[in-house]
């Protein structure tokens, strides 16, 4: 009777651990209970007011909610880009640096201390929609219809978009003083929560229904296993991977808006710098093959607030700053290591022989 | 066939570009009456506000109308500077103005310069490489900076001093500099640094930093930011938290570079300290290549800018409308 209680239970635990969700669970998990060991105040949350006098929280788990948004609308277009492409976009934080410098820019008009938007905060953004979204179709067209390899395309981007977001502003550091601006950064008046965390759960709204009520996953995922068949199918491979672009060009967008809305200004060599890294690092951890394919969006947007988590946690340790990538880097070789075909096989061997052992013990 | 128009097209492009070479040299070679021939490699101007200042204030020195034919090349990339010198040198410019990106490699390339006769004259960045072979460097003494920012907060005679430091880019001169009159100062009169992090001059990561210590509850009372970005963004961590800042208040707020929007919180009291890192060496530039070109020796090979701190309590307008960059 206990042995067949265990059987079960060693097989809902096999089973939970070949759920791809599992990584990313169990690397929330890790740091949790590693905060809890070392110091329980981490998941303190305390009401307090803000200097213009609304409520917010406060607390580390506010921030993780808060920064960690970002990244999680970065990480759905990117899970998509993945999917169809085998291959990731580093562009995302120039693009998030033209983005920012259009909003900006439509808002200050010409000159680059308004004391009023010359423009409604949406309309600019609408714009910086557009623009994104066509620098993100420059991206697809070049790996869609040219067959360059993604990374390649997307370097022409990532070395010169952030030229391109100074020349939009003319070089010119502009800096807005209405209050309205900084609530999509920071919070709305009365809503104690950060409106980046808001704006995170539309988008995952939007792309849940989109993925539920159109065919835009199931298409990527088999113009990512096999392109040739899914032509084949009547498919349009080079089509579904130019989309998927498109709509990491729009991701790209809302956390540009989010960027700029922090500090309601813009630096255009360090704003959301090295944040390509950390868009593809949530899609690693979030289980999905890096090659393309299948993929998993729930566990994606999970990564990215798992990764915040771990930075918030080193900033929480002074761990010196500049050595944050390093820290992540152990992150990627760990997830690299555990997913390729020798470690599986050697894995899924273990529970076999685990598997086995219990099996014999219950005939013995 | 096709490889045959392939080929054509090929033969009329080098063509083209042949005379294209050919009426490039022709320019370079005819002197405009008189005119000093200047070669200025700078770092990219959209790199910083600083780096942009530094720019204009070059661009509006070396004019025809002060008698000088200049030519601008820009790189953040030490190989590509020196790819830059190497142009400069084969075009024959009287003088080659660095602003290198990098403090090696530039040996061999100045020595070319110098069989040239090209005289060398540095600015913002100094480099290693013999002193014989540049004509003079003017800089900023990023020490001095330090000192001057720490002095001050020492004039402050706050009861006790808990200092969050927010460094820049760890090795840079200018992190150096400012940091080692702090580290300095925080041996010598037992101050207490809540946290030393580089924020890599960058708001974004200032922000996290000082979010981080205030979600860990720990008292402060003074930010220490090595550029304005990074003060910035730790205001920004202060105002979502209900910190007061600025004159007379709880926390304060000491940046350096004078942007001049961080001037302007100087003016509204929101900060209390900028210093200046002077972008304007085109005037020191100029007197050098004057005094050179009339016979003179010069009396010093490093030439230290003046620069000055403000305290929020005596800044002037006119001091945002002069000296913010």
């Amino acid at each position: 009777m206990q042995n067949k209680e265990m059987k079960s239970l060693s097989e809902s635990v096999m089973k939970l651990f070949r759920k791809q969700i599992f990584i990313p669970i169990a690397a929330l998990l890790v740091l949790a209970v590693f905060n809890l060991i070392t110091d329980p105040s981490f998941f303190k949350i305390t009401l307090g007011y803000n200097s213009v006098g609304d409520p917010v929280l406060s607390g580390y788990l506010m921030t993780i909610l808060d920064y960690g948004s970002e990244l999680a609308i970065l990480a759905i277009g990117m899970t998509l880009v993945t999917a169809a492409t085998g291959g990731q976009d580093i562009s995302v934080g120039a693009g998030i640096a033209i983005a920012g410098s259009v909003v900006l820019r439509v808002l200050c008009g010409t000159d680059s201390r308004p004391e009023t938007l010359q423009a409604p905060i949406i309309v600019a953004f609408l714009i910086s929609c557009v623009v994104a979204m066509l620098f993100g179709a420059f991206n697809g067209a070049l790996v869609a219809y040219f067959k360059i390899q993604p990374m390649v395309a997307t370097l022409i981007l990532f070395t010169a978009g952030r030229s391109i977001a100074a020349w939009i502003n003319n070089n010119e550091l502009p800096i807005i003083s209405d209050p309205t601006f900084s609530y999509f950064g920071g919070f709305i008046p009365g809503i104690p929560v950060p409106t980046p965390f808001f704006i995170a759960v539309a988008c995952m709204v939007i792309i849940a229904l989109v993925l539920k009520f159109t065919t835009l996953g199931l298409y990527t995922q088999s113009v990512g296993i096999n392109e040739s068949s899914s032509r084949l199918n009547g498919l349009n491979p080079a089509f579904i991977k130019f989309i998927t672009f498109v709509i990491l060009g729009l991701c790209v967008a809302v956390a540009g808006l989010i960027k700029v809305s922090r500090l309601s200004s813009i630096n255009y060599s360090v704003i959301a710098k090295d944040i390509e890294m950390d868009a593809i690092l949530a899609v690693a951890l979030g289980g999905n093959a890096l090659s393309g394919g299948k993929f998993n969006m729930t566990a994606s947007i999970l990564g990215a607030y798992v990764i915040q988590f771990l930075t918030t946690t080193l900033y929480k340790f002074n761990v010196q700053s500049d050595a944050l990538s390093a820290y992540k880097a152990v992150v990627v070789i760990v997830l690299v290591v555990l997913s390729t075909p020798v470690v599986r096989e050697f894995l899924s061997g273990l529970g076999k022989k685990i598997k086995a052992m219990i099996h014999v013990k219950e005939v013995g | 066939m096709k490889k045959r128009i392939l080929a054509l097209i090929m033969a009329a492009t080098m063509v083209f570009g042949l005379t294209a070479c050919g009426g490039a040299a022709e320019e370079a070679s005819s002197d405009k009456g008189g005119l000093i021939k200047v070669g200025i490699i700078n770092n990219d101007p959209n790199e910083s506000g600083y780096r942009t200042a530094n720019d204009k204030d070059m661009k509006e020195m070396f004019t025809e109308a002060n008698g000088y034919e200049a030519s601008f090349a820009y790189s953040l990339k030490n190989d590509e500077q020196i790819t830059a010198a190497q142009k400069f040198i084969q075009d024959g410019v009287d003088y080659l103005l660095l602003s290198a990106a990098d403090t090696a490699g530039w040996d061999s390339v100045l020595k070319d310069a110098q069989a040239e006769g090209i005289k060398v004259i540095l600015f913002d960045r100094t480099i290693d490489a013999d002193p014989s072979l540049y004509e003079a460097s003017i800089v900023s003494d990023m020490d001095k900076e330090g000192q001057t920012a720490v002095d001050w907060l020492k004039g402050q005679n706050l009861g006790e001093y808990k200092i969050i430091h927010l460094q820049g880019v760890m090795g840079s001169a200018a992190q150096q500099g400012r940091s080692g009159a702090l580290d300095a100062a925080v041996a010598s009169d037992g101050w207490t640094l809540v946290t030393q992090q580089t924020a890599e001059w960058n708001a974004e990561k200032a922000q996290q930093i000082v979010q981080s210590v205030i979600d860990s509850g720990e008292s402060f009372n003074v930010i220490y930011a090595e550029n304005d970005d990074m003060a910035k963004g730790a205001v920004a961590a202060l105002d979502k938290a209900n910190i007061s800042h600025g004159v007379g208040k709880d926390v304060v707020v000491m940046g350096f570079d004078c942007n001049k929007w961080a001037l302007e919180e100087l003016l509204n009291q929101n900060w209390n300290y900028d210093g200046q890192c002077n972008p304007f060496q085109a005037s020191y530039i100029n007197d050098i290549i004057k005094k050179l070109e009339a016979g003179e020796t010069l009396s010093e090979k490093t030439i230290i800018m003046d620069e000055k701190g403000f305290d929020a309590s005596t800044i002037t307008q006119e001091d945002v409308d002069k000296y913010g960059i």
